[in-house]
């Protein structure tokens, strides 16, 4: 862990060096967790900087003292209670924060540039309404061009160098005509200026980037956020291993240094460093990162145990049996990159229209300016005409279109509780026909619910509650919560056994609670549910049920859904369970215990039956075949990973936004194609003007200006749409 | 007309100081954690027992 660093001061005055770590905090949600956070690792000595950013869950602390190690900081951090995870900011530092303050930056020039040249242009225009002399035209014509053309080259960055890669991968994007525009009409504009000419066109120019900018900037924000999730994902594995020597003494090592064979020590709470088989101990392990489900599984001598899942109660003993880049944690990165690769191949709306769009644009301006050739006009003459073709189409409301209506259906979604992570999600999830959805955690809440105890003496209930009170395993957390209005009754030697149960003696007779085996119990009683058993001396040993609750609105949502898609339902948990609780729920086809890899299989054979499949899941073995859907969707409780993977992240405890984001999403392609009907009949309407010749620079900045507010007005009524 | 020479200049100056301003709050890291903006506008600073 040496990834504190210290920092030289240049200079005089310098005294201790500066050390500086950075840590990933996922549980910080809050003012009050930053506030904890800050003012607990200011206590400490030395501390002179602090400071938390909610936004990327990281917190980035720097101490002049030379007695403060980072691992100081850590143990302060878990005082509080935070798990932290160091990291280098150098590793992390993404091109993608970069081209944000790029687009930022640009945004702001551009804005400046366009205010400033539309007040020469009102004047100009007013003025030529009235009495401008030519000394002052020729002036204004002179100051717009000093502000707009270092704007242009600056602001213009991002559109010209997205144009030249499409050029040099021979294709054609939005961004190739919207450059072309730009630099023609600047370039012009400066060539008319510097003749002294009537017409210049510096206001449209400016005034398009900025708009574009604006899109631009509230989409990449939008994707960063997803970033940084990602990254915060290498907090889920474990840096450092305790390797047993063949001596039996123990030494610390990185994970990346684990062999097959190797025998390691993975102590309670500690989180399993590589894919393995347990040799010694018997526990419960959280593997809620590999199977999705939230009860603890239990692990004896020869279970097959997974790098990144917790064990909870005892130490184990771990022979590991992959390296570190073949453990299935790696594995599912993998599989996820892959299923993203898939997905590239998906082309946006806008861009599928301007591979048509910008060849005729092109070719319509080509054709005015031989027309005018031919017909006589002066080469001055026909290059003027050709290029007010090319600015007059420029793509001011085609570029818009798209952009604001998936600007405004993400704000209302937000409102509705719905996140929308990636601008084109809203695109594909206007094309679905078919829905797939994991169970734990998404068609149920997740949270175990007691559901049948019969048979259970008052004192049977008064003695459960009693032990459960005493573990941490969630089972016994269940039952607490259950029979909390009995009395706890004292129990004496009370003994955990990890992996079976408790044991008590209360008045002179022992009471077991657990698993069948340690209990006494049927083996596989209620395979349907999970549960535990209790027994009181020589009692029979009675169950207690406990499962998982489907969410209230659940059947509503597949009622609904039944109608216009194909639903199903992949689950990794067993299949009885899946059943028993699928047993009411509208679907047309069940699966269960499915693992990561068959999951993404189900789905690419669902694509190549030319399905387009929304998927909703949340847990991390959902997270690749998040990636495959054509669309996907996680609720906010989902694991972290997962809400990377998936385009959607929804609130509260029910499935309604699933709904709520299928319409909208529908209502917003309908909403764009809308709009770029209106874009078409504005340019049908002046582009003959343009070709005629009868453009001016007012008539320009009027009929751009009016159809981007047609555009963005139209994109509004997803607002007014009524509430059902 | 001649009010034109010193308006226009202070016109341009005031844009571009909105200008400076804005890049000047960028490069100072005011715009990296909005979200944390916001959250921290709710501590209540002075009081604070825990």
């Amino acid at each position: 862990m040496a990834l504190a660093h210290p920092v030289d001061i240049q200079g005089e005055g310098a005294k201790a060096p500066i050390h500086e770590l950075d840590l990933i905090v996922n549980g910080m949600h809050c003012a009050g967790c930053m506030r904890k956070i800050e003012r607990g690792l200011g206590e400490l000595e030395g501390v002179s900087k602090a400071r938390c950013n909610l936004s990327t869950r990281r917190v980035h602390v720097e101490w002049e003292s030379k007695t403060l190690t980072d691992r100081d900081i850590l143990t302060k951090m878990k005082d509080i209670g935070f798990e932290a995870t160091p990291f280098d900011p150098k590793l992390l530092a993404t091109a993608d924060e970069n081209q944000a303050r790029r687009l930022l930056r640009a945004m702001a020039v551009a804005g400046f540039a366009a205010a400033n040249v539309m007040l020469f242009s009102v004047s100009v225009w007013s003025g030529q309404a009235s009495d401008m002399d030519p000394e002052t035209l020729h002036l204004f014509h002179w100051l717009s061009a000093l502000i707009a053309i270092p704007a242009v080259a600056y602001a213009g960055q991002p559109f010209f160098a997205s144009a030249v890669r499409a050029l040099k991968g021979r294709s054609l994007n939005m961004d190739v005509p919207i450059s072309l525009a730009v630099l023609l009409a600047t370039g012009m504009s400066l060539f008319e200026t510097i003749r002294g000419g009537h017409d210049v066109y510096f206001d449209a120019s400016v005034s398009l980037l900025f708009f574009l900018l604006i899109g631009r900037y509230l989409d990449i924000r939008m994707r960063n956020r997803a970033c940084s999730a990602a990254q915060n994902l290498m907090s889920l594995r474990a840096v450092t291993a305790q390797r047993i020597l063949a001596d039996g003494s123990y030494e610390t090592v990185g994970v990346c240094d684990l062999l097959p064979g190797d025998l390691v020590a993975v102590p309670a709470g500690g989180r399993m460093p590589a894919d393995g088989e347990v040799v010694k101990g018997i526990s419960h392990m959280d593997a809620s990162l590999v199977t999705g489900e939230s009860l603890p599984e239990r692990v004896v001598p020869g279970t097959l145990v997974f790098a990144g899942t917790i064990n909870q109660e005892a130490p184990l003993e771990v022979r590991v049996t992959k390296s570190d880049e073949d453990s299935l944690l790696a594995e599912i990165v993998r599989l996820m990159e892959a299923a993203e690769q898939g997905r590239a191949g998906y082309v946006q709306m806008a861009d599928r229209i301007a591979r048509i769009y910008a060849p005729a644009v092109h070719i319509l301006a080509a054709g005015t300016f031989l027309g005018w050739l031919a017909f006589g006009a002066t080469v001055h003459g026909a290059l003027m005409s050709a290029i007010a073709v090319l600015i007059i189409t420029c793509p001011c409301a085609l570029g818009l279109a798209v952009p604001v209506v998936q600007v405004v259906a993400s704000g209302k979604l937000l409102r509705l509780g719905v996140l929308v992570k990636s601008a084109d999600g809203l695109e594909r999830l206007a094309d679905i026909d078919q829905v797939v959805f994991d169970k734990t955690g998404t068609i149920t809440t997740g949270d175990l619910k007691l559901r049948a105890a019969t048979g259970l003496s008052e004192e049977e209930r008064a003695l459960a509650r009693s032990l459960a009170l005493k573990s941490s395993h969630p089972l016994s957390k269940v039952v607490a919560e259950s029979f909390k209005d009995c009395q706890a009754l004292p129990l004496e030697s009370l003994v955990e056994m990890p992996g079976m149960g408790l044991s008590g003696r209360y008045q002179g007779e022992e009471v077991r609670m657990g698993n069948a085996e340690w209990v006494g119990g049927v083996e596989g009683h209620g395979a349907d549910t999970s549960g535990l058993w209790i027994r009181k001396g020589s009692n029979t040993p009675k169950w207690i049920a406990v499962t998982d609750t489907i969410k209230e609105d659940a059947a509503a949502v597949l009622d609904y859904l039944a109608h216009d898609y194909r639903t199903h339902l992949l689950s990794g948990d067993r299949e009885a369970v899946v059943a028993a609780q699928a047993l009411h729920l509208k679907f047309d086809e069940v699966h269960a215990q499915q693992r990561p890899n068959d999951k993404i299989a189900y789905l690419e054979r669902l694509k190549k039956e030319g399905a387009k499949v929304l998927m909703v899941g949340d847990g991390l073995n959902d997270a690749p075949a998040l990636r495959a859907a054509h669309v996907s969707m996680s609720p906010a409780e989902a694991a972290d990973i997962s809400q990377t993977a998936a385009d959607f992240i929804f609130q509260g405890k029910n499935l309604g936004p699933v709904v709520k984001a299928i319409r909208t999403a529908t209502f917003a392609r309908r909403l764009i194609l809308e709009n770029f009907g209106f874009a078409f009949l504005y340019n049908a309407v002046a582009i003959p003007l343009a070709i005629a010749g009868f453009v001016t620079p007012l008539f320009a900045a009027i009929a751009m200006s009016s159809s981007s507010l047609i555009v963005t007005a139209n994109a509004m009524r997803l607002n007014w749409e009524r509430r059902k | 007309m001649s009010a034109l020479l010193f308006l226009i200049p202070v016109a341009l100056f005031m844009g571009a100081l909105g200008l400076v301003a804005f890049l000047w709050s960028l490069k100072s890291g005011q715009f990296d954690d909005l979200d944390g903006a916001a959250e921290r506008g709710l501590l209540d600073e002075p009081a604070d027992e825990d």
